[in-house]
């Protein structure tokens, strides 16, 4: 288990942590997800020790580490750069920190070689690091993080430096793992796909705090705001005056047009909703209900086709499965949500 | 793990300090039987006792055992400081302690208890969670603070007061009419008058030294990177040289072709009779001896600032029409000025530090560095005009040197990109090449000139007097061996003196490097508060000329409480803190290569800092190492400004014993053994690179990073 309670970290001026609190549970594995800059690495560094913070208090399993060094935390990282030493064998990168821990050095190299075979890294023992493919050497740092039992397992952005064919496989080989062995990881990426895939619990960051916290699902499905709404996969944030109806579907006014549609949680009154690319059905105008629109451009992506809608609501991104008839730019259409998200 | 370590080899310390070592230099007793007269030292110890058993007793203490450890350092080093000899005892000590008190100097066991306090304040810092909370991070900054202090700051300090001391009383009147004497100022010589101030002198030399050989430079440089020519490497090996010879080397070969009876002088004599002249002694022959060291200096950097400029900016010049000489006019020069800047204040810097040339050419063109040496090793000892020159020439040193950092510093990381800019630099427009071959190539040739004569003149005759006949004769004279009857006699002149040389450069050189590199590895890889006042001060020793390192270190370590002048020691504590700086920017330029995710990687594997320095930083610093052990050991053996003050006749150095004949008219004896020091040099110099430098490293991700200037 990980606690932050109000943890902050400045560098001179700039907060990159900002009084952030959160639990993470036993066995589960947590991304921190966020663009560029909103402290994510920081977050990773401080759970490291990497980082002391500037004020707040950090737990691991109970035991409060606030001050404690990287050294003295049993916590591993593989790095972004995966950081193997250039000038020892991949044997002896794996073997370090056994040997650092006061092993013997033939009982660490032989307990290496162990790790090197469960990873699928056999044979490579005596290459040097530089000599491996840019998937085997992240194994080898995972070896190396690994051999050591910690309690907990970070990493930061593990998939920017292999090409996009490995990375599939790879964020599998982490998640199954994690399974396997009921590690306790902490994983940072700013690819939404990729935290949805991986996490049982996401944490979507925006300048140094959290913006919200939660399975993937919720925070698909009842993002907080437009921001974790549109970070959290593509979203359309639409201006409506909500009135609750019977069994969940309300009643939205836009401008003078109005139209139905169910909501992810009961809200009334006028709003911001976020309507998700793929909850926006294009049908043939026909005069009653629907928001009218004019498609801008039509655009065939292979597995789906995305159009471009000019409403009262202002541009609307839509999406709809290629089986369905492709509908031309420039036709007369009406949307209708299949499901809408109330925000705020 | 390392604080463990720390507190019980501090608390050793403090005991071998307290029982069975002598207190004092020279003196047999221990402490304890003499402690009941030495009221003095009491409070010291006291707090010396406490903190040591504070570190074994109470593991949590931090901020407490700090103020006893410090507490106990500073008393120490005052009761040191405040009774010495009669002469120098402070009246405060006398008031208190009664008249006529005095004390020898620290000895080992003194210097064992300052050694308790220093490792007992670093431990409490990393009780208290400061250094990141290791001892071995806190260890080498309160260290490397501490030595800083006694070794640099206070000498400096010391200097700074005898301004103002005359005849044992403080005077701001005399500090006045010192610092502003017409000797230094004086204007004379532009009224008619003989000579100006030595003030005016040395910035004259220095700024001619400066700009001239920026030019040279730049005329090599230019026609290496953009001339066409095939075979530049001749260049290259002629700029090692200067970095490997004696800095008054070279105005022995000048005095050989110019003097009153040179080479050259006697065929223009001969040839056009034209008279006999002493031109060559004064600042014409001192600023070509300068120019000639200088020069492969300006050209390494300014090659190095040419081959940055990626071609693409020349040739995107090119593509919009304009001619070569716009292009070198309006993109090639403009980029080029920081580095022109950096070799020019470099030269600058280097002419005002110089000593061994004007000594031995100047004749009557002083310079502030000889100036000083003589106010001090003259007729007349006058410590207070030499620490007010000192520090005249200290200002001016560092004045150039802030310049140099604020205004150029900056900007002279230039990151090479791995993948390489295709595309040829724009050539030089045919003037323009006209130009600098004829700059370049005769002045490549004077310079070969003069270290043939180096080598030559070791084996003939007289060179001086054109005698060419082989000999052995000066080899003989100073090394000279003969098979006695207690074995093997080393019967030559220059033998002590190269042994004691060798022996001094054997000992300083790694612990220059040693300590040079961890504080590089601290500056680069730790954050604590102070760092950066630390690597400031650090690197700023580095511009404290040789001549003021040499008055400092004479004056302050001729007293209680350190009072080592003379001895072999000071030789060494004046190497290891004058060459550091440079081992501190080799480590850093080669840090900043390094990963920081090495280190990281490694602690979180659990090793404590200690473990990650001496298991992965050290391992990929080895070329850094190699260089910076190359470096501190060539400096020993051929630096002579601040040596000059401190050797003495059981330990003479060779450069000062060269210096000697030259003054003696032994010419070719000084060339001869000169000539012997490079070769060992080289040899010592390949044996370094093959032992430590056998460093096999895998690529790296990281671009190299070139940090242009020394
Ligand atoms: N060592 C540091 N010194 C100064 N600023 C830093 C340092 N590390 C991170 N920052 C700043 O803190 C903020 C958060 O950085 P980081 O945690 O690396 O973001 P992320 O990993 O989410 O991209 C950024 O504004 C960054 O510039
Ligand atoms: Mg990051």
């Amino acid at each position: 288990m990980i606690r932050f309670e109000t943890v902050s970290k400045l560098f001179g001026a700039t907060r990159a942590v900002d009084r952030v609190s959160f639990t993470l549970a036993e066995g589960t594995l947590t991304t921190l997800l966020g663009p560029s800059g909103c402290g994510k690495t920081t977050t990773l560094r401080l759970i490291a020790g990497l980082e002391l913070p500037t004020e707040g208090r950090i737990e691991i399993e109970g035991r409060d580490v606030t001050a404690l060094p990287a050294a003295e935390r049993r916590v591993a990282m593989v790095f972004q750069s995966y950081a193997l030493f250039p000038h020892m064998s991949v044997r002896e990168n794996v073997a370090y920190g056994l040997i650092v821990g006061g092993m013997a050095k033939r009982a660490a190299l032989a307990r290496a070689e162990e790790m090197l075979d469960t990873l699928g890294l056999a044979g490579l023992g005596d290459r040097q690091p530089s000599a491996l493919s840019g998937g085997q050497q992240q194994r080898v740092a995972v070896a190396r993080a690994l051999v050591l039992r910690p309690r907990v397992l970070l990493f930061d952005e593990p998939l920017s430096n292999l090409d996009a064919r490995l990375r599939r496989r790879v964020r599998e080989d982490i998640r199954d793992l994690q399974r396997r062995l009921g590690l306790t990881v902490v994983y940072v990426t700013h690819d939404q796909a990729e935290a949805l895939a991986v996490s049982d619990i996401v944490v979507v960051m925006r300048e140094g705090r959290i913006a919200q916290m939660g399975s993937p699902r919720e925070l698909y499905d009842a993002p907080a705001d437009p921001f974790v709404a549109d970070f959290m996969g593509e979203a359309n944030v639409i201006e409506a005056e909500v009135a609750a109806g019977p069994d969940g579907v309300a009643r939205l006014v836009i401008g003078n047009h109005a139209l139905e549609a169910p909501l992810t949680r009961q809200a009334a009154g006028r709003m911001r909703l976020a309507v998700r690319p793929e909850a926006i059905r294009l049908t043939p105008p026909d005069g009653t209900a629907g928001l009218p629109g004019t498609v801008r451009r039509a655009v065939f992506v292979g597995g789906h086709m995305e159009y471009e809608v000019d409403t009262p609501a202002g541009l609307l991104f839509a999406t709809a499965p290629s089986s369905e008839p492709a509908v031309a730019a420039g036709t007369l259409v009406s949307l209708a949500f299949s499901r809408a998200i109330p925000l705020g | 793990m390392t604080s463990v370590r720390l507190d019980w080899a501090a608390a050793f310390a403090a005991a071998i300090a307290l029982f069975p070592l002598p207190w004092y230099a020279g003196r047999a007793e221990a402490l304890l039987p003499l402690l009941p007269d030495r009221p003095w030292l009491w409070p010291g110890l006291a707090c010396l006792v406490a903190a040591a058993a504070t570190a074994l007793a109470a593991p949590r203490a931090g901020r407490g055992l700090v103020a006893l450890a410090a507490a106990a350092l500073v008393l120490l080093l005052l009761q040191g400081i405040a009774i010495g000899l009669p002469t120098t005892t402070w009246p405060i000590a006398e008031a208190l302690f009664g008249a006529g008190v005095r004390q020898p100097a620290f000895g080992p066991g003194a210097a064992a208890a300052l050694a308790a306090a220093t490792m007992l304040i670093a431990l409490g810092f990393a009780r208290a969670r400061a250094f990141n909370a290791d001892a071995t991070v806190a260890l080498i900054a309160v260290a490397g603070g501490v030595s800083l202090a006694l070794f640099v700051f206070l000498p400096i300090l010391r200097v700074l007061v005898d301004v103002f001391v005359e005849a044992g009383r403080f005077s701001l009147a005399v500090a006045f009419d010192r610092l502003a004497a017409p000797e230094a100022w004086g204007l004379a010589c532009l009224a008619g008058g003989v000579r100006c101030g030595v003030v005016w002198n040395t910035l004259l030399l220095a700024a001619l030294t400066g700009v001239l050989s920026t030019l040279l430079g730049l005329a090599f440089a230019l026609l290496e990177t953009r001339g066409g020519l095939a075979h530049t490497g001749v260049f290259r090996a002629l700029a090692v040289l200067p970095l490997i010879t004696p800095p008054f080397v070279v105005s022995l070969a000048l005095i050989v072709l110019f003097g009153r009876t040179g080479i050259v002088t006697a065929l223009l004599w001969e040839l056009f009779d034209i008279p006999r002249t002493r031109w060559i002694y004064g600042l014409p022959g001192v600023l070509l001896a300068q120019l000639l060291s200088q020069t492969p200096i300006a050209f390494l950097l300014l090659s190095a600032a040419l081959r940055a400029i990626a071609p693409s900016l020349e040739e995107s010049a090119a593509t919009m029409g304009a001619r070569p000489a716009r292009v070198f006019a309006t993109v090639t020069l403009p980029l080029l000025r920081p580095a022109l800047a950096n070799a020019a204040l470099l030269g600058f810097v280097e002419s005002l530090g110089d000593f061994g040339n004007p000594l031995v050419l100047g004749g009557e063109f002083d310079v502030l560095a000889t100036r000083i040496f003589f106010a001090i090793a003259g007729a007349r000892h006058e410590p207070g005009r030499a620490a007010a020159l000192a520090i005249l020439l200290l200002g001016l040193t560092l004045g150039a040197f802030w310049l140099q950092e604020r205004w150029v510093g900056r900007r002279q990381y230039v990151t090479v990109a791995g993948k390489g800019d295709a595309g040829i630099p724009a050539p030089l427009p045919a003037g323009l090449r006209r130009l600098v071959s004829a700059l370049a190539w005769p002045w490549a040739a004077f310079t070969a000139i003069v270290y043939a004569i180096i080598l030559f003149g070791a084996f003939v005759h007289d060179i001086g007097r054109f005698d060419l006949t082989f000999t052995w004769r000066h080899f003989i004279e100073g090394f000279a061996i003969e098979r006695s009857a207690f074995g093997l006699h080393f019967r030559g002149a220059a033998w002590d003196s190269l042994f004691t040389t060798l022996e001094v450069a054997a000992i300083s050189a790694p612990i220059t490097a040693f300590v040079g590199i961890l504080l590089a590895w601290l500056f680069a890889r730790t954050s604590f508060r102070g760092k950066g006042t630390l690597e400031f001060v650090t690197l700023l020793t580095f511009a404290i000329p040789g001549t003021v390192v040499g008055v400092a270190y004479v004056t302050a370590f001729n007293v209680p409480p350190l009072e080592i002048t003379g001895t072999g020691l000071i030789l060494i504590l004046c190497f290891v803190f004058r060459n550091m700086p440079v081992g501190v920017r080799g480590g850093l330029a080669a840090l900043a290569q390094i990963d920081r995710s090495l280190d990281e990687a490694s602690a979180t594997m659990g090793a404590d800092a200690a473990t990650t320095l001496r298991r992965v930083v050290l391992p990929l610093l080895r070329p850094a190492i190699v260089a910076a052990l190359a470096y501190a050991f060539v400096q020993a053996m051929t630096a002579v400004s601040a040596v000059i003050f401190l050797v003495s006749a059981r330990h003479n150095m060779a450069t000062v014993y060269i210096v000697g004949r030259v003054e003696a008219g032994e010419i070719s004896l000084a060339i001869a053994y000169s000539s012997v020091l490079i070769v060992l040099m080289l040899l010592v110099i390949l044996i370094i690179d093959r032992v430590v430098g056998a460093a096999r490293l895998g690529r790296r991700a990281a671009a190299p990073l070139v940090r242009v200037g020394a």
